[in-house]
């Protein structure tokens, strides 16, 4: 299974953050954009930052935002979020963060195809600095391998 | 043997977590069934595991158990997995 579809409203190029709940905001808001998610998804993926810690930052300058499957999700989506200024989240080893990613996943059952996908891309340690100098939703889209 | 990869989620990063143990034991040549839940199902999860990999975030809330926590800073890391895993296993 490839990743879902990542149209251009999914992509956020240099966007400013004022803190980490602004930079995870505005992934939600790019979800609910490209049609993935109700507005109410960005919410629930603050409260899993505020209810765990900083634990969505799982490698130096990347977050993966993400809630659980729910009424909140409509269908698979992910959304890459790049910010002009690096926001720290809190996070000992990875701070400051460069690129968001917003992951909405519609159900438990088949996350993991999807995940697998994502480590593809990221295991590749390049990845997350050539995300954080994409140009254009192409390169991004190139970089991931995904489709618009 | 088993392994419970934990998150807020039970989604996402746990899965992660999940799939990159898989391949690095598979490069190890070890045999463990891996697991990806959240917190909350957790003790039923992790009553029969040898290991759960983790974020140092979740390492309080797991609390006292008979497994080894192994804490994981770069999910993207293989070779941070693989000498994680290996020093718990070998």
């Amino acid at each position: 299974m490839a990743l879902p579809a990542v149209p251009d409203a999914a992509i956020v190029l240099g966007a400013d953050a004022a803190d980490w709940r602004a930079a995870v905001e505005l992934a939600g808001a790019a979800l609910t954009a490209s049609g993935a998610t109700t507005a109410d998804y960005a919410h629930e993926m603050i409260r899993m930052i505020e209810e765990h810690g900083p634990y969505v930052v799982i490698a130096p300058g990347l977050a993966l935002a993400h809630a659980r499957p729910g009424p909140a999700v409509l269908h698979d989506g992910l959304a890459i979020v790049t910010l002009a200024t690096p926001v720290p989240f809190g996070n000992a080893h990875n701070d400051p963060v460069r690129v968001v990613l917003g992951l909405a996943v519609a159900s438990p059952d088949h996350h993991l195809s999807l995940v697998a996908e994502i480590a593809n891309v990221f295991n590749d340690s390049d990845a997350i600095s050539r995300l954080a100098a994409a140009a254009s939703a192409d390169g991004v889209r190139e970089i991931l391998g995904a489709i618009a | 043997m088993k392994i419970v990869a934990i998150c807020g989620a039970g989604v996402g990063t746990s899965g992660i977590l999940k799939v990159n143990a898989e391949r690095v034991l598979l490069r190890l040549g070890l045999s463990a069934t891996v697991v990806a839940t959240d917190l909350e199902s957790l003790h039923a999860e992790a009553d029969d595991a040898q290991i759960i990999l983790t974020s140092p975030e979740f390492v309080e809330a797991i609390g006292r158990t008979s497994a080894d926590v192994i804490v994981v800073e770069n999910y993207f890391d293989t070779q941070e997995l693989s000498a994680k895993l290996d020093a718990a296993l070998g």
